[in-house]
């Protein structure tokens, strides 16, 4: 298990060296001049030159980026021994050139609001999933069956960008149930940040757990003809243990691997959710640094997003190894 | 039993007892499903307006890029006059806010574009999918493990964020080769950027059907008559993964639909004046509490459309693989 685990985390690093090496390839090799975009509106010559000196942009691109990878892991200092020396502690993902403030600070900044969604609506729309895909199982074909699998089977072809802006319509303008979706610390005002989550928790939990519905409700039904299942009837289980014992534990596996992976791409931003309810999470982040080419910060949240993705994957295969045995011998 | 003829002949005589194919066996399924029938009917629904798009142009005597400031209400912030976003018998789905657009028109025109680069998107994913699900799983060993490393690495991107980012830096390319700024670059990108994170899912499909395949007997006997790699692979095993590839497909389109839109929808997809959904639903944003259809009709049309291809992708596969049935 222990030598599993190594191997995987080694995996997991050397996908994310190869996606940070394609993302800054990419986005430092091919536009026009980052330093053209790094200098602004206001731009001379002279600037521009002092700039792509102080970025480093002079220096071969297999050198700015072996000076990236030191950064990340344990800081990196700019213009060394000059007066205008630059130190910028690891991890160090450089600067914005919008606001030249770290990277690294606008990340931590953001990442709040990000997880107060992706927490609060993972937590919703697995209960929802899970409870609406057993009841469907437990009563198959009966017109609760039929009424969750339509909502399920709605839900899974509804978008986030249409069903927010309804909701919104709804919720916010129309009955003001719900303040208009933003971020407050949960730490400074519990009520408040409850209140302007809540639109996307509802949003998101809704689109989301059809998928864990359907999953929930197939994989029951297909354990349920197993004979181990027939077995633990016959011993005389009562239905409540083998429903939740043995069925559920069977069916989960495919659920976990859907949820690890849909929680690891939302944790690295739900970019859409923020885009439509305009919260400042690392997804908004994102999408004004594509909007203003702000290069430091677009490799940042790419490359924090394919951190998360990364890490999700591993935690599924470790998941797997605890609830089916016979993975635990590959 | 009567006398004059045994029952069985008869009912060989009248074609009882017939080989059929699977392909036949599906098509019969397929056909006594309602579920598909209307799926598809409502699918086609939406390909007909987009085809027929000029036509409604005609009717209207419109285009979908002319201002129409009399069907605004100037001293409501130019919301259209009238009720339901404006829908009045010049303007049958009412018009754009602030602009006075028809809404009709640049929603049959935005149909076009949506789904031509969907579909497009589709095709290209599908193909490249498909090669490489093969050679992966024909191949094995080096082979089978560079192309999983690969397609391991696209997986880990994330896939809206990176689309999004290297929009500009793609258009940048193409301007550089001398195509124009606009949609004449921006559509390729998008195609190009939608296939780029679609492929790999067919490939594993694919590839594990492949690896199932390969060993059979019919391709050991093809193996042993001489026949080469290409001709195992494209003759032999290919023809046989049809109903998987068809299935994966009728269940790509809709992602690739809405992957469409929410790239259009985050600014990084189709631009002025081209219409498109997901560009419907961006420019409604602002209006969206003072003018509620300007955001329900193209967000309704995806919803129906992705419905529709999602049930058709399930009874489709139902009929291919009676033992998934519900």
């Amino acid at each position: 298990m222990f030598r599993y685990l190594v191997r995987r985390i080694i995996g997991g690093v050397l996908v994310l060296g190869i996606v940070s090496m394609i993302v800054f390839g990419l986005f430092f090799a091919l536009p026009a001049d980052p330093a053209r975009l790094a200098c602004g509106k206001s731009c001379t010559p002279e600037l521009m030159a002092r700039i792509r000196h102080t970025l480093e942009l002079d220096q071969p691109l297999a050198v700015q980026y072996g000076r990236f990878i030191k950064g990340v892991f344990v800081g990196r200092t700019y213009l060394k021994g000059t007066a205008a020396e630059l130190h910028c502690p690891g991890p160090c993902l450089g600067y914005s050139y919008q606001t030249d403030e770290p990277v690294t600070a606008l990340l931590k900044d953001r990442i709040p609001a990000t997880l107060s969604i992706a927490l609060g609506a993972s937590v919703l729309w697995l209960l929802v999933g899970l409870t609406s895909g057993i009841v469907s199982a437990l009563k198959r074909g009966t017109w609760i069956d039929k009424v969750s699998q339509s909502i399920a089977l709605g839900g899974a072809s509804l978008q986030i960008y249409f069903v927010g802006l309804v909701l919104q319509f709804i919720f916010v303008d129309k009955l003001a149930w719900f303040h208009s979706p933003g971020y407050v610390s949960p730490f400074s005002d519990p009520k408040e940040w409850a209140m302007e989550m809540i639109l996307p928790w509802i949003t998101l939990a809704f689109l989301l757990s059809a998928i864990y519905a359907r999953l929930t409700r197939a994989g029951m039904l297909e354990v349920m003809s197993e004979d181990y299942v027939r077995t633990a009837r016959a011993k005389g289980l009562t239905s409540r243990r083998i429903n939740f014992k043995h069925v559920l534990r069977g069916a989960i596996t495919p659920i976990v691997t859907v949820f690890g992976l849909d929680l690891g791409s939302l944790l690295g931003g739900a970019v859409i959710t923020e885009y439509v309810f305009n919260i400042p999470g690392l997804g908004r982040l994102a999408t004004d640094a594509v909007s203003n080419v702000d290069l430091p910060v677009i490799v940042g949240t790419v490359l924090v997003a394919a951190f998360f993705i990364v890490i999700a994957n591993i935690v599924v295969d470790l998941f797997y190894m605890v609830l089916d045995p016979k993975v635990r011998l590959a | 039993m009567t006398p004059e003829q045994p029952a069985s002949a008869d009912v060989i005589s009248i074609g009882g007892i017939e080989g059929r194919s699977p392909t036949q066996l599906a098509w019969e399924r397929l056909k006594h499903d309602h579920t598909a029938w209307v799926s598809a009917a409502v699918v086609g629904f939406f390909v007909l307006i987009g085809l027929l798009a000029p036509v409604f142009q005609r009717l209207v005597h419109t285009s979908p890029d002319a201002f129409h400031p009399e069907a605004l209400d100037a001293n409501r912030g130019a919301l259209p006059l009238g009720s339901f976003g404006g829908m009045s018998g010049v303007h049958w789905l009412g018009v754009e806010p602030r602009t006075g657009r028809d809404v009709m028109l640049r929603f049959v025109f935005g149909a076009r574009t949506s789904l031509s680069i969907a579909l497009t998107a589709t095709i290209v994913a599908t193909i490249f999918g498909v090669i490489i699900g093969l050679l992966s799983g024909f191949f094995g060993g080096k082979v089978d493990q560079v192309l999983s490393r690969i397609m391991e690495i696209v997986l880990a991107f994330p896939s809206i964020l990176f689309a999004l980012a290297i929009t500009p830096v793609l258009e940048n390319l193409l301007q550089s080769a001398g195509l124009q700024q606009g949609n004449q670059t921006r559509i390729p990108v998008m195609i190009f950027v939608i296939a780029m994170f679609g492929w790999p899912y067919i490939a594993r499909i694919v590839r594990g059907q492949v690896i199932s395949m390969r060993e059979r007997e019919f391709v050991d006997a093809a193996r042993a008559l001489g026949a080469s790699r290409a001709h195992l692979i494209f003759r032999q095993i290919l023809p046989n993964l049809w109903a998987p590839i068809l299935v994966t497909v009728a269940l790509n389109i809709p992602t690739f639909i809405t992957t469409e839109a929410a790239l259009t929808f985050l600014g990084a997809g189709v631009i002025e004046p081209t219409s498109d959904w997901g560009a419907m639903l961006l420019d409604s944003v602002p209006f969206y509490s003072v003018d509620l259809m300007y955001t329900f009709i193209p967000g309704m049309a995806l919803f129906l459309l992705v419905l529709a291809f999602n049930l058709f992708g399930d009874s489709v596969r139902d009929a291919l693989d009676p033992k998934s049935s519900r």
